[in-house]
């Protein structure tokens, strides 16, 4: 395949058949592996709609200042764009993210703003919000209340499953920005209304959750609860088991969060394994493993790597 | 047999520090209201009125309430019921 340039490379990825992990020949299990986009992860396709709608919308001129929240695949994502068009660009990034993803970043020119370890992505978009009241010349994309993060899965994630898999009934993601899952649900909503949509949500240690207040709670501006069907919080023990099984079964090496979201395709499968009724179960491999090694994901026994990942934004 | 409740940090308060407490009742809306008899108070940080509270999630055996019937939905001895504020990814 031929593009003009990395960025004209963003999706059309291979949608890959899990021969091993599906319980049986009518209950199947399909792997969208996103961790082949340009920069290695699904965010390559929000990152670059986004930055092509605000360029459109004429908020973005070359040599404006993007600024962004992100525990990592969002910015490792504008970097590599901005960086080819020319833009500045300040990150608002949690400090309980791992080491690798801040040197992608670092080495994309990017400039990380920390925000407190308590409270993950909420602190992340708090302080990003008071720099954008600080900085009203920097352009804020804001993945998750812009309109385009979700447009880029209407538009493409949604039908490139649709067009390899016709025979579909479920489709699993990840729920962070809610933007693949918004984009992939209203897409099926309306080409294929049968289709389950299934979220799969973290579950991180308490540190993540130590809010002083429930008030100070957060659901992303995108969220649309009407556009999904079940939503499941799987915590690091079940994700680090399937982010392994994936490898062991059919080698693939994906990322901590793909693990959880694979567990939840798993129980969609046993559901209709159950109930005897045919299932072609499509999940979203967000990334692959590389920028999590240094959690300890990886290796040793389940019981320590659960351990470790305590108090880390993993996915 | 009951049904573990596991609290987050910020409810514990009504639970003397306990990170899971123990309840009853056949729905949500009951266990919740079991609990409140014992700690008082914490009903109406989870719920108001009829519904959840917008930035509070409540998951039975790991799923979001919110698709399964709400406060309505079946709850059984041995199921495990998990508050948690909503926070962000990405």
């Amino acid at each position: 395949m031929r593009f003009d340039s990395l960025l004209d490379s963003v999706g059309q990825t291979p949608l890959v058949g899990l021969p091993r992990l599906s319980p049986s020949p009518d209950v199947r299990l399909w792997a969208k592996l996103e961790d082949r986009n340009p920069t290695g992860s699904v965010k390559d396709r929000a990152a670059l709609a986004m930055i092509t709608a605000a360029e459109k919308d004429g908020l973005l001129r070359p040599g404006c200042t993007i600024l962004e929240p992100t525990s990592g695949n969002t910015g490792i994502s504008l970097a590599m764009a901005a960086r080819l068009k020319g833009y500045r660009l300040v990150c608002v990034m949690p400090e309980n993210t791992s080491s690798e993803r801040r040197q992608l970043l670092r080495m994309w020119g990017v400039e990380i703003v920390g925000s407190p370890a308590e409270g993950g992505s909420n602190e992340a978009v708090r302080v990003a919000k008071v720099l954008a009241g600080e900085h009203p010349d920097w352009v804020m994309l804001y993945q998750y209340g812009n309109p385009a993060n979700a447009l880029a899965h209407e538009e493409s994630t949604g039908p490139e499953i649709l067009a390899d898999l016709p025979e579909v009934t479920h489709v699993v993601a990840g729920l962070g920005t809610t933007g693949t899952l918004m984009g992939v649900g209203r897409f099926f909503r309306a080409a294929k209304p049968s289709v389950r949509i299934v979220a799969a949500e973290p579950r991180y240690g308490e540190l993540v959750y130590g809010l002083r207040n429930l008030d100070e709670g957060f659901v992303p501006e995108l969220y649309d609860e009407s556009l999904i069907d079940n939503r499941f919080s799987v915590g690091p023990r079940d994700a680090v088991r399937r982010v392994r099984e994936l490898l062991d079964c059919e080698g693939i090496f994906a990322g901590i969060s793909t693990g959880a979201i694979l567990h939840a395709a798993l129980g969609q499968a046993a559901k209709a394994v159950e109930a005897k009724e045919r299932a072609d179960i499509a999940f979203i491999v967000c990334d692959g493993g590389w920028k999590y090694l240094s959690t300890g994901a990886y290796e040793g026994t389940v019981d320590d790597a659960e351990e470790r990942l305590e108090g880390q934004l993993w996915a | 047999m009951a049904i573990e409740v596991k609290v987050p940090t910020i409810l514990r308060t009504y639970t003397a520090g306990e990170k899971a407490v123990s309840g009853a009742g056949g729905t949500l809306g009951e266990v919740l209201d079991d609990l409140e008899t014992r700690h008082a108070g914490i009903k109406g940080r989870v719920v108001d009125g009829e519904d959840l509270r917008r930035f509070v999630n409540v998951y039975v055996n790991d799923e979001d309430v919110r698709f399964t019937g709400g406060l309505g939905t079946d709850v059984k001895d041995g199921d495990t019921v998990v508050i948690l504020p909503a926070v962000a990814g990405g």
